[in-house]
């Protein structure tokens, strides 16, 4: 017996919708399989992680939260993924972001007005795509591959801004605690109804940037161009467009967004500096890219979903002492059972005897 | 003084020698497993988990072999049988692994680990400058030594090396051969993940014998970065790792010496240097394309 994949003549437009669920389904079990393993009742589990958060005015407030900055990154890494460049350290990007964004109300802490705000988002956006550029520029123009540069640029992010809150940055005032000054109240992104929960703007950010990419993606020459590139660099060429060009456009969109996730975290969530300012968003944000199938739309479901997992992760540690760990594990998994699952809609799967004679053949077509 | 340096030189190289050496192999049968963080990140937790529990850390390290080649085969059932793209499947082994190892250590924490011991080799082991630094070592460094030899030796002069590679250069001729490119590929992808799964066990019964959480610290993508680095030679993998050995070692000396940078700028240099060195080498684009395995990353359905 063995797997066999048989090409379907088209793409199956049922499993390309219902794909992604099936994954989930699979997740739910293969994690109620993890939690009865560790001694927990499963189904007392799955209920902390994924109904339990949802209760409550304010735990959905903490939804958006944690939402905002997975649907803001992954709809930038959608364009990236589509086009065929591997940018995976938007974690980078993320805290290049931050610390642009964060520049304003540390170093300048007497400039305080109404243009502070509009400017720090500004410079996040930019902080993060010329980070983002740094892999592209090397791709485009040294063929290097990006996958590890940019990765590699992960880490030097994080040393940077654990030596800068250490350093220059630290709050003079701040006991030697390793965190810059608070953000003063002209810096702060302000939260959408500060009587019901923490929620604050980055949520609106991430679904006008889901919608303005979902238009660009569907409706404009520069979508097709980023289709046809990802698809077949050949046949992009012979139509004209430039494989280099989309490197760099693709980085940048993808750069920008996740540095504004960045800043908008820092200001909306956050308040201040820390020497550890996400808690993996930007890999996290590459699983909410393909659980949405790499559809802007898709991915503001997705992002949903996998700000569930961080929320319910917390719940299920403090209700039933599950470890907060868990959650990642259960990330890695959905990842897994999605890619899994997207081989459906373009082959049918058989299970196949043994070498493929003419009379299996014939009895299998009955 | 000099020997000294040379060994912790070595200590750090070792596990990036290990790690590429098996990624080098699955690479050659054409597939690209990114996946060498999460499976080096499993065989670590593994490795330490079975030596503390155990009382023997050379159960750890078969441990570790035997999870991190489990482990590869999630990868290569996903990639091999399902044709998922190879890229996004070896994130998701890497985020895989760095979750679940997070889970499983978690009861590690703080536990004083198991060590291997040193194998000292008579009379060798004497000889000055460099008698400590090649045989007064861990047994893994003797390993290491081995397995570049071996794979040397496999791939360029042996029938079995020369169908491997063939898969990895073209895998429709190599399938109109008769050979079973699927079958081959699966055995590359286990060994790689066998090696990470090794070096993985170095970090924690060698090079600090505790449990951190992500102790890897992106070392697996520095094993990738050497393949590339090395273009796909076993013996310039050697060069290539205690090049990087040196680097990462050079941050400490310096702070012991007392040079006044940040530590976390010293820290950075590894991957720095990672950086630099994948553009230097990438630049010559035909000289790239001539070494790459000419069918890395792309899926194989058997037309029927």
């Amino acid at each position: 017996m063995r797997l066999e994949l048989v090409k379907r003549p088209q793409r199956s437009a049922l499993f390309s919708t219902i794909s992604p669920l099936i994954a989930l389904v699979l997740t739910m079990a293969a994690g109620a399989i993890m939690f009865s393993v560790l001694g927990k009742n499963p189904l007392d589990a799955l209920y902390y992680y994924f109904i339990d958060p949802l209760r409550e005015t304010w735990s959905l407030h903490e939804l958006a939260v944690k939402a905002a900055p997975l649907i803001l990154i992954a709809v930038g890494l959608s364009v990236c993924f589509l086009s065929n460049n591997w940018n995976i350290g938007a974690e980078g990007q993320f805290i290049a972001g931050a610390i642009a964004g964060g520049i304003l109300p540390v170093v300048f802490p007497d400039f305080q007005n109404g243009l502070v705000l509009p400017l720090m988002l500004l410079m996040g956006f930019a902080g993060g795509a010329a980070y983002a550029a740094v892999p592209a520029f090397l791709k485009a123009r040294f063929n290097t591959n990006e996958i590890l540069t940019s990765l590699m640029l992960v880490y030097v992010a994080q040393l940077f801004l654990d030596w800068l809150v250490r350093g220059p940055w630290r709050d003079p005032g701040g006991m030697n605690f390793p965190e810059t000054r608070d953000f003063h109240a002209f810096a702060i992104l302000p939260e959408l109804m500060p009587s019901a929960g923490r929620a604050h703007w980055g949520i609106v950010f991430a679904i006008v940037a889901a919608l303005v990419l979902w238009f660009v993606l569907r409706k404009t020459l520069t979508g097709f161009e980023i289709r046809v590139l990802g698809q077949s660099p050949r046949a992009g060429r012979f139509a004209g467009f430039s494989a280099p060009r989309m490197v760099m456009i693709a980085f940048l969109i993808s750069g920008g967004l996740a540095g504004l996730a960045g800043i908008s975290e820092v200001a909306g969530a956050i308040g201040q500096l820390q020497p550890s300012i996400s808690p993996g968003y930007g890999f996290t944000a590459i699983i909410v890219a393909f659980l949405g199938r790499l559809n802007p739309l898709g991915i503001v479901a997705a992002g949903f979903v996998l700000a569930l997992s961080y929320l319910g992760g917390e719940a299920a540690q403090i209700s039933i002492g599950l470890s907060d760990k868990a959650a990642r594990a259960f990330q890695g998994m959905l990842l897994f059972f999605v890619l899994g699952c997207d081989t459906l809609i373009h082959y049918r799967i058989r299970l196949a005897g043994r070498a493929p004679t003419a009379r299996g053949e014939a009895a299998q077509n009955v | 003084m000099f020997e000294s340096v040379l060994i912790t030189i070595a200590t750090a190289a070792t596990p990036l020698l290990i790690a590429a050496i098996g990624e080098l192999v699955v690479e050659r049968s054409g597939v690209l497993n990114l996946g060498v963080e999460g499976m080096m990140v499993m065989g670590a937790v593994t490795g330490f988990g079975v030596a503390v529990t155990t009382g023997s850390p050379w159960l750890g390290v078969f441990a570790a072999i035997l999870v991190g080649a489990a482990f590869s085969l999630l990868f290569g059932f996903l990639t091999l049988t399902l044709v998922t793209n190879q890229v996004a499947t070896g994130l998701a082994l890497t985020l895989l692994g760095l979750g679940v190892s997070g889970m499983i250590g978690e009861a590690f924490i703080g536990m004083p680990g198991q060590k291997l011991g040193i194998i000292a080799i008579p009379f060798l082991s004497d000889l000055p400058y460099v008698g400590r630094f090649l045989f007064a070592q861990d047994p893994l460094f003797y390993v290491s030594l081995l397995l570049v030899a071996g794979v040397a030796y496999f791939l360029f002069y042996t029938r079995a090396g020369l169908t491997l590679r063939s898969v990895g250069d073209n895998h429709d001729s190599a399938h109109a051969l008769g050979i079973k490119v699927i079958a081959v590929r699966y055995a590359a992808v286990a060994f790689g993940g066998a090696c990470a799964g090794l070096a993985g066990a170095y970090l924690s019964l060698v090079y600090t014998p505790q449990w951190i959480e992500n102790m890897t610290a992106g070392r697996g993508w520095i094993a990738l970065a050497l393949v590339v680095f090395a273009s796909w030679r076993p013996w310039r993998v050697l060069a290539g790792a205690y090049l990087f050995g040196a680097v990462s070692i050079g941050q400490l000396h310096a702070q012991v010496i007392g040079v006044s940078i940040p530590s976390q700028f010293l820290s950075a240099l590894p991957y720095l240097a990672t950086i630099i060195v994948l553009v230097l080498i990438s630049r010559n684009r035909r000289l790239t394309m001539v070494n790459t395995p000419a069918c890395l990353g792309r899926p194989f359905v058997p037309a029927r």
